[in-house]
C-alpha cells in the first residue's frame, strides 16, 4: 500500500456516499473501506487524515485555455496545469485556440508532452474543427483523436456556417468524439462588450443580445437532432439557452451543457465601473438569466461547471473597457464559487461532484471513480475553509479573476493524480 | 456657500441636484466675464489645463480652450493625429506621461464609455469628462441645462423631448439623467432601432411618433443623425429619416407656442432639423455655444477649488 485517506466522507455518486477509508496502490484505487477512521498503518505508508473533509473522484474542468503553444506570456501549459491542481482539478481539457491552434496532431502531442513534463494535472486536447479556426472546412479528426484529442471545437471563433456545423458533428460521431459549440451569432453580437439591457444602456456600451446566444443554441440542437452527433455545449450563459436544452434532453436529443462559476455567480450589474476583469465572451448576464443557471445546475438540465479559464495579461486587460480582451480566469476559484451554491443550498455535495467529475468525465469518455482498480485521481475538499480571494496567491500566470478580494467558503486541500500527491495546501 | 464637493466631473448620475444648481449659478457669474471688453480674469492663474481629445471636435474643444484662457490658465491640447495614440500607446501609458508634467486638469474626449473613469482611477490630476462614446457628455447637459434655466426661468416641472438616436447619443443620456434630477419630466422619440433597450428604465417616456410628442414638449431638443447608421440597418435613408422624425415648420405648428428648440451640433440642415427651424424664433442654438463656454469656465473654476 502506498497512501491511505484515513476518514473522510467518501462521495462517489452511483457507488458510495458515507466515511471510509481509501487505500491506493500503485497508481490505483486499492480498496475502499467504510467506517475506518482509525487503525495502524505501516511505518512506509503515507497517510492522509481527513476527518470533516470530502474524499471526491478528481475533479475535471471541461473548458480551459492554457495559451501555450503561442502566447506563453499569459500562460504555460505548466502554469496552467499547476493552477489546475491548486483549484482542486486533476484534469483539464485544454481548448484549441492557441498559436498555431491544435489543427494537427502534432500539436495535440506537443500538449500531451508538455503536460507529461509538468507533473501536475492531466490535460485531455481538444482540437480544431476546422483548420487554423477558420470555419472553412474539417480538420483530421480521426487523426487528432489517436494523438490524444477528446473533443472537437473552434471556441472563441463561433461556427457561423451551420453546413459545416452539421458535417462536424456528423463526422465527430465516426471518430467517437464529442463536438463542443460556443454558441454566438456573430452579426448579432458584432461589437457589443456586455450584456444588453439597461445596464448596458445606462452604461452606454454596446449590448451582446441573448439571442445572439440563445439562436445558435436552438441551431446546433436541430443539428444534433438530425446527425446524432454528440453536442456539448461551451458556457451557456442565457435562460433561454437553458430552456431550449430543457426541452432538448426531453425529446432525447444527445446534448449537454457546461456553465461557468461567473455566470452562476455575478451578474450584468457587475459591469458598472468599467472594470475590465468582468468582460467576458459569454458577457454576464441579467440576474434573471444567472438564476436560470443555477436552476439548470440544480435540475441537471446543465451536466458540467467549467471554468473557460481565459489568461490575459495586463497588455490586454489594463485597457478601456471596450477595448479591453474578453475572459477572467478561474482554476483557482471555480471549486470555491461551486461550493458557495452548496452552502446557498442550490447544490447537494454529491450533485457538485457529478457536476465537476463525474459529468465532465462522461461527456469526453475518461475514467472517474473511486471503485476498486479505477485510476487514483483524487480531490480532497475542505468545504468549511474560509480564504480570501488574492490573485497574488495564484499559480496562474494571469491576474484577470472579477473576485479579487472575495471571501469564500470551501476549497481543495489535497489534489492526488494517478496515486500521487500534486498538491496540498499548506496549513 | 460651500465649493464643490466632486474631484471629477465624470457624468451626470455622480452630480447631485445641489452640485448642478452650484455649477449653474457660478455659470452665470463666469457668463458676465465673458461680456466684459477684456474677456479675461486672473483666477486661474498658473494652472493647468490639459486636453486629451481621442475623438475629433472642434466645438467642445475650443469651448474650453477659451474657458481656460479666459481663466488665465495654461492650456495644452493633445488630439489623436498629434498625440502618441496613433503609435499604439496604450490609455494608461499616455496619460501617465501626462501626469509626469503635473498638470491640475485633464480633459479628455474618448471613443470608449468609461475611459474618463478608468483616468480618474489612475491619476492625480481632476478629470473632466468631454464626452465618452455613448455614455456621458456632462458639460453638454449642464450647458443646455443652463440655457433652459436661463430662458424658461425654471426647470422643475418642464417636458423635455429628445428626438433621435437615444442608443448612440451620450448627449441624450446626459441630458436624460441631468433634467430630471432637476425635476423636469423626459421623452424620447426616434426609430425603434435606435431606442436601446431598457431605455425606460432610466425613467423616461419613449413616444412612437414624433408627431404625437411634439405638442406636449417645452423643449425640444434634436440630435445629429449620422449616415453611418445606413450601414448598421438602423434607417433607410436621409430622405425618410426627415420626412419622420425631422423637425420642420409643418411639424412645428403642433408645437406650444413658447417652446424652445435646442440642438447640441453640428447640425444635418435638412435632415434632422430643417433650416428654417435652425435659424427660427424658438432656436437657441447660438445661446447653448455661448453658454458652453460659461459652463465649462465654472467647472474649471469650481474643480480646482473655487467657491
Ligand atoms: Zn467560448
Ligand atoms: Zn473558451
Amino acid at each position: 500500500m502506498d497512501l491511505i485517506i484515513r476518514g473522510g466522507r467518501i462521495i462517489d455518486p452511483g457507488h458510495f456516499d458515507g466515511e471510509a477509508d481509501l487505500y491506493i496502490n500503485e497508481g490505483r484505487i486499492a480498496a475502499l473501506k467504510p467506517g475506518g477512521g482509525t487503525g495502524e498503518a505501516e511505518k512506509s505508508v503515507k497517510v492522509i487524515a481527513a476527518r470533516g473533509k470530502i474524499v471526491a473522484p478528481g475533479l475535471i474542468d471541461l473548458h480551459v485555455h492554457l495559451r501555450e503553444p503561442g502566447e506563453e506570456y499569459k500562460e504555460t501549459i505548466a502554469s496552467g496545469c499547476r493552477a489546475a491542481v491548486a483549484g482542486g482539478f486533476t484534469a483539464v481539457c485544454a481548448m484549441p485556440n492557441t498559436h498555431p491552434p491544435n489543427d494537427c496532431a502534432q500539436v495535440t502531442e506537443f500538449i500531451l508532452e508538455r503536460a507529461q513534463s509538468a507533473g501536475a494535472a492531466r490535460v485531455y486536447p481538444v482540437a480544431a474543427i476546422s483548420p487554423g479556426l477558420a470555419g472553412k472546412g474539417l480538420t483530421p479528426f480521426y487523426e487528432l483523436a489517436a494523438a490524444g484529442a477528446v473533443a472537437f471545437t473552434d471556441d472563441g471563433l463561433p461556427v457561423a456556417n451551420s453546413l459545416l456545423m452539421r458535417r462536424a458533428l456528423e463526422y465527430a460521431r465516426g471518430a467517437g468524439c464529442p463536438v463542443i459549440a460556443h454558441c454566438e451569432d456573430p452579426l448579432l453580437s458584432a461589437d457589443g462588450a456586455m450584456n444588453e439591457g439597461p445596464t448596458a444602456t445606462r452604461l452606454g456600451l454596446r449590448g451582446i443580445p441573448n439571442v445572439a446566444e440563445s439562436a445558435m443554441v436552438q441551431r446546433d440542437i436541430a443539428l444534433a437532432g438530425l446527425t446524432g452527433g454528440k453536442l456539448h455545449l461551451a458556457h451557456v450563459s442565457t435562460r433561454e439557452a437553458v430552456d431550449a436544452i430543457r426541452i432538448a434532453k426531453s425529446q432525447g436529443v444527445a446534448v449537454t451543457a457546461e456553465a461557468a462559476p461567473h455566470h452562476f455567480t455575478l451578474d450584468d450589474e457587475a459591469v458598472c465601473d468599467y472594470d475590465p476583469n468582468m468582460k467576458m465572451y459569454p458577457p454576464l448576464r441579467t440576474a434573471a438569466d444567472r438564476d436560470a443557471i443555477r436552476q439548470g445546475l440544480a435540475d441537471g438540465t446543465i451536466d458540467a461547471i467549467a471554468s473557460d479559464h481565459a489568461p490575459h495579461s495586463s497588455i490586454e486587460k489594463q485597457l478601456e473597457f471596450d477595448l479591453a480582451a474578453n475572459g477572467v480566469i478561474g482554476l483557482e476559484t471555480s471549486l470555491p464559487l461551486a461550493l458557495k451554491l452548496v452552502h446557498d443550498g442550490v447544490l447537494s455535495l454529491p450533485r457538485l461532484v457529478e457536476l465537476m467529475a463525474c459529468h465532465p468525465a462522461r461527456i469526453i469518455g475518461v475514467p472517474c471513480g473511486l471503485q476498486t482498480g479505477m485510476p487514483a485521481d483524487i480531490t480532497i475538499i475542505d468545504p468549511d475553509a474560509v480564504f480570501t480571494v488574492s490573485a497574488d496567491n495564484f499559480r496562474s500566470q494571469s491576474r484577470n479573476t472579477p473576485f479579487e478580494g472575495w471571501t469564500l467558503k470551501g476549497r481543495a486541500t489535497t489534489t492526488i493524480v494517478a496515486g500521487r500527491v500534486v498538491f496540498a495546501l499548506d496549513d | 456657500m460651500g465649493g464643490m464637493r466632486h474631484k471629477h466631473i465624470l457624468d451626470m448620475a455622480s452630480l447631485s441636484d445641489a452640485d448642478i444648481r452650484m455649477i449653474l449659478d457660478t455659470a452665470v457669474r463666469m457668463k458676465e466675464i465673458s461680456r466684459r471688453p477684456i474677456k479675461k480674469v486672473p483666477t486661474l492663474r498658473g494652472k493647468t489645463v490639459v486636453q486629451f481629445f481621442y475623438e475629433p471636435s472642434t466645438r467642445t474643444k475650443s469651448s474650453f480652450d477659451l474657458a481656460a484662457k479666459r481663466l488665465s490658465a495654461d492650456s495644452l491640447s493633445f488630439s489623436k493625429a498629434t498625440s502618441s495614440a496613433v503609435k499604439g500607446e496604450t490609455l494608461l501609458d499616455t496619460v501617465q506621461n501626462i501626469e509626469a508634467m503635473q498638470p491640475d486638469v485633464i480633459i479628455i474626449r474618448h471613443g470608449s464609455a468609461g475611459a474618463p473613469h478608468f483616468l480618474a482611477h489612475h491619476c492625480e490630476a481632476s478629470v473632466i469628462n468631454a464626452g465618452d462614446g455613448m455614455h456621458a457628455h456632462p458639460t453638454q447637459a449642464l450647458l443646455d441645462l443652463m440655457t433652459v434655466r436661463e430662458k424658461m426661468g425654471r426647470l422643475r416641472g418642464l417636458d423635455l423631448l429628445i428626438v433621435g438616436d437615444i442608443a448612440h447619443s451620450r448627449v441624450a443620456r446626459s441630458n436624460i439623467v441631468g433634467f430630471q434630477k432637476m425635476g423636469a419630466h423626459v421623452t424620447v422619440c426616434g426609430p425603434p432601432t435606435m431606442m436601446p433597450i431598457g431605455i425606460e428604465q432610466m425613467g423616461v417616456k419613449v413616444a412612437p411618433s414624433l408627431d404625437d410628442a411634439i405638442g406636449g414638449a417645452d423643449v425640444i431638443m434634436m440630435l445629429r443623425i449620422q449616415k453611418e447608421r445606413q450601414a448598421q440597418f438602423l434607417m433607410p435613408d436621409e430622405r425618410e429619416y426627415a420626412a419622420v422624425f425631422g423637425l420642420n415648420l409643418e411639424r412645428l405648428q403642433k408645437a406650444s407656442d413658447d417652446v424652445l428648440i435646442m440642438h447640441p451640433g453640428p447640425m444635418n440642415r435638412g435632415v434632422e432639423i430643417a433650416p428654417e427651424v435652425a435659424d427660427g424664433p424658438y432656436a437657441v442654438i447660438l445661446e447653448q455655444v455661448t453658454n458652453g463656454v460659461a459652463v465649462r469656465m465654472a467647472l474649471l473654476y469650481l474643480v480646482l477649488g473655487g467657491k
